[in-house]
């Protein structure tokens, strides 16, 4: 389903240019409005969809084997997303997902975990303690089988 | 009115001469994806105790926040141990894998990825809780002061599997990257080309050469420790879609190979780039069945509603005969196997009884318990493949009413999931692992995922003879090489990088497909036909049709024979020779042909890999007509090959595969 934009809502602000993971997005300085300059090699990841700050990013069932008429439009807010889901015979379908548990910007990684210690084991920092597998004989390897050992 | 073609213009940012910068760092980690993110915390961590002067930069050819693999979300991670054993996990990964495993990455991986899993927990991602008979959504359970850190119950979509509220997941572990790395640490819009090898010494990382993809600019990266960690390899073959779907890949689109054609390229051991996955999904929009088969206890049924796997019990009896899909697991590839049984013999369209599931999952349930249930099945697709619910919107799908076509999909190489190709690294530095299984440095000391280049690491799908990690075994693994980078750079103190290339050197060879297209652009009216060049999207079409019909792909149902391999690789020979004549138009083209080198070389390795081995170990993912069999005398083994740099000829060789793991 490749994205498209609709020029009556999109400022060119180059958001959807900025986060698509396949380069895309483009912005047309002279239009100021942005296109898939690709859509088939678009993954329909919708990226650009949700981080548009004037909803002008959508999406268009790919034309050689959806039918017309069907869409899913997300909104994003502060720990959720809302979706909806038009059907092609006009019914639709509302959900509203958690993404988040914590505000935005406010992660600290490891801060308040162990301290890191040697680096010459196999502890990453956060661990204590870490298990290995019952002694592993010479008899349980065999002879490596083909390939040998060495 | 008409134009010429070629006063029509590019679409995108025009190429034109470029800049060069240098930049020296101690650490480089190329890929933002989940490897990269959680190699790049622990490195930090690390070098924030003990080596704060070190330089650590992640470059990634877009934005951190959503690319890699989980760039659009997850609904689950697929591993997390919890009350599981390590042992167990060993086993599950052996039988899945047809028996030719590192057991000592695997058992490695299985003991650190839940530490990781908490972290993405205590970062914001909500995760799905079971409270008695309630399911809360990870919102809901946070409030309720439960977690999975705290040891409270996670919901369980299979033994290994935990659902997650996922479509935010990798901005998440983006932040956390992000914040340990700080502003200067991360590049982003930057497409890496080739891996830098020394000057001085032999088999020595020297660093990476990549251009923006925003303005012409080339980056010159030295570096005395390199993680390639760029994904796995995405349209090698002709994928089912013709059009617009051809970007509907089940993988993500943008992976090209560029972790195993990069450091192949710079002489690095592979493994096992003969495995392959193929995984079977929602028709079209390849939309993930886990949650249906697992959750749901739905059946995959032929056209007379006949469930395969029942009907094909004696195919399954032939393997197990043979010592494989023992135990709970049946491989995935066997899975394939018995489905593509019933498309062998006309028995298709094959389906997903999404009815008859739900029939038996919404028994004894209220209204609002269904409610919640089917809202379960949705978020499935809208955290991690929205293109199927927008499939089965514009079908009009009812699932509780109508059953939705699943199919098994074009190849893909990748070494996260059901498909173990990568690079042959080092286990750990530990007593139990065998000698066979490390790789002594330059320094005679043991670096816990190293490869056999000296200073050069992977992780996550860089990784061979390894999968089942997924998104959070990826991070674990990151976060292992992250500590050994930091590691490696103190005991390398005195090392100065020097690439065996000069800067102009690397921009003419990197701009090189620019210079065929201006240099040949007056030979024809219209830059697409253009006898002296080829251009990148024909380029992939005809990698794309070669591998299909001579390499195993959907068109033969993927089967191949030595014969067929080798007329393959002869076609291969003359691409290889036309890609010195790829032109690019603009920035974004020549990220493209860059992308189908990157290709092209992991093609050529799995076809060369393909051949070698010959038996046929992982059916239903490839079948060698010529031998049908598994053939354990001779090839229950790794099959590693090493590229010579100076010579560019690629040896093949096995390697014995140890069991570290007894059976139950």
């Amino acid at each position: 389903m490749p994205s498209y934009v609709d020029p009556s809502a999109c400022t060119g602000c180059k958001t959807c240019m900025d986060i698509c993971p396949n380069d895309l997005m483009l912005t047309d300085p002279d239009a100021g409005k942005a296109f898939n300059q690709e859509p088939e090699a678009c993954w329909e990841c919708y990226s650009c969809v949700k981080a548009c700050p004037h909803g002008a990013v959508a999406v268009r069932a790919y034309a050689d084997f959806a039918p017309l008429g069907g869409a899913c439009v997300p909104v994003m807010s502060a720990g959720f997303i809302a979706w909806t889901v038009r059907f092609r015979n006009g019914e639709s379908k509302h959900f509203r997902f958690p993404v988040r548990t914590t505000p935005e910007g406010s992660i600290k990684p490891l801060r308040g975990l162990p301290e890191p210690g040697n680096l010459d084991d196999s502890l990453l920092c956060t661990e204590c303690s870490l298990p290995v597998p019952a002694a592993v004989s010479d008899e349980a390897c065999g002879d490596g089988g083909p390939g040998g050992r060495r | 009115m008409p134009v010429l073609p070629n006063n029509r213009g590019s679409k995108s940012i025009a190429a034109a001469e470029p800049d060069i910068q240098e930049h020296d760092v101690d650490i480089l980690l190329l890929g933002g994806g989940m490897g990269n993110c959680g190699a790049a915390v622990e490195a930090a961590r690390w070098a924030a105790e003990h080596a704060p002067h070190l330089k650590i930069l992640l470059v990634d050819r877009a934005a951190v926040e959503r690319s890699g693999a989980v760039a659009q979300g997850l609904s689950a991670i697929n591993t997390y141990l919890g009350r599981n054993s390590v042992e167990d996990y060993v086993r599950m990964v052996r039988t899945d894998l047809m028996q030719v495993l590192r057991e000592d990455l695997v058992y490695d991986l299985g003991r650190h990825v839940d530490d990781s899993v908490h972290l993405f927990e205590d970062w914001g991602l909500p995760c799905k809780i079971r409270d008695g008979d309630r399911v809360l959504d990870g919102m809901q359970a946070k409030a309720l002061g439960k977690s999975l850190r705290n040891g409270d119950e996670p919901v369980r979509s299979g033994r290994w599997q935990i659902m997650i509220n996922g479509e935010s997941f990798k901005r998440i572990v983006a932040e956390a990257a992000n914040k340990a790395l700080g502003r200067a640490g991360i590049m982003e819009h930057i497409y890496i080309v080739k891996l830098l090898t020394d000057a001085r010494q032999d088999n020595r990382i020297a660093g990476a050469v990549g251009f923006s993809l925003r303005e012409n600019r080339i980056h010159i990266f030295r570096a005395g420790a390199v993680v390639a960690a760029c994904g796995g390899a995405v349209n090698l073959y002709r994928p089912r879609s013709s059009g617009e779907g051809m970007g509907r890949a089940w993988y993500p689109v943008w992976n090209a190979g560029t972790t195993y054609a990069v450091c192949a390229e710079a002489g690095a051991e592979m493994t096992m780039m003969e495995s392959r996955f193929v995984p079977v999904r929602f028709k079209d929009g390849y939309g993930p069945v886990g949650a249906w088969f697992l959750l749901f206890k739905a059946k995959g049924v032929n056209s007379a509603g006949e469930d395969y796997v029942v009907r094909n019990q004696d195919l399954l009896r032939h393997w197990r005969e043979r010592g494989y899909a023992g135990g709970r697991v049946v491989p995935s590839c066997l899975r394939n196997h018995l489905l593509l049984q019933e498309v062998r013999e006309g028995r298709g369209p094959v389906y997903m009884d999404t009815p008859g599931a739900l029939a038996g999952a919404f028994a004894g349930l209220d209204r609002e318990q269904r409610r919640r249930l089917e809202e379960e099945a949705w978020e499935d697709f809208l955290d991690m493949c929205v293109a199927q619910a927008g499939l089965w919107a514009a079908m009009n799908v009812k699932p509780e009413e109508q059953a939705s076509e699943i199919m098994p999909t074009e190849p893909y190489l990748l070494g996260s999931h059901s498909g173990c190709c990568g690079l042959w690294v080092s286990g750990p530095d530990e007593d139990w692992v065998p000698e066979e299984y490390k790789i002594r440095a330059d320094n005679g000391k043991v670096y816990n995922r190293m490869s056999t280049v000296n200073g050069l690491f992977t992780c996550a799908d860089g990784v061979g003879a390894s999968g089942h990690k997924f998104s959070s075994g990826s991070h674990a693994e990151g976060r292992i090489v992250g500590k050994q980078l930091v590691r490696w750079c103190l005991d390398h103190k005195d090392h100065k990088p020097m690439p065996r290339e000069t800067p102009e050197e690397l921009k003419s060879l990197i701009y090189r497909p620019w210079r065929t297209f201006v240099d040949n652009r007056h030979a024809s009216t219209d830059p697409a036909v253009n006898p002296r060049y080829i251009s990148p999207k024909n380029f992939m079409l005809r990698l794309n049709k070669c591998m299909d019909e001579y390499g195993g792909g959907v068109s033969t149902l993927y089967a191949c024979s030595g014969a067929s391999l080798r007329a393959g690789l002869k076609i291969l020979e003359m691409l290889e020779e036309d890609a010195e004549k790829l032109a690019a138009r603009d920035l974004h083209e020549l990220m493209r042909c860059w992308e189908n080198r990157h290709r092209l070389r992991t093609a050529y390795l799995h076809l060369r890999h393909l051949e070698f081995r010959r038996e046929t170990r992982y059916p239903g993912f490839c079948y060698r007509t010529d031998c049908p069999e598994p053939d354990d005398a001779e090839w229950k083994c790794f099959v590693n090959s090493r590229c010579d740099p100076a010579t560019g000829k690629t040896v093949l060789f096995r390697k014995p595969c140890l069991r570290l793991i007894a059976d139950e």
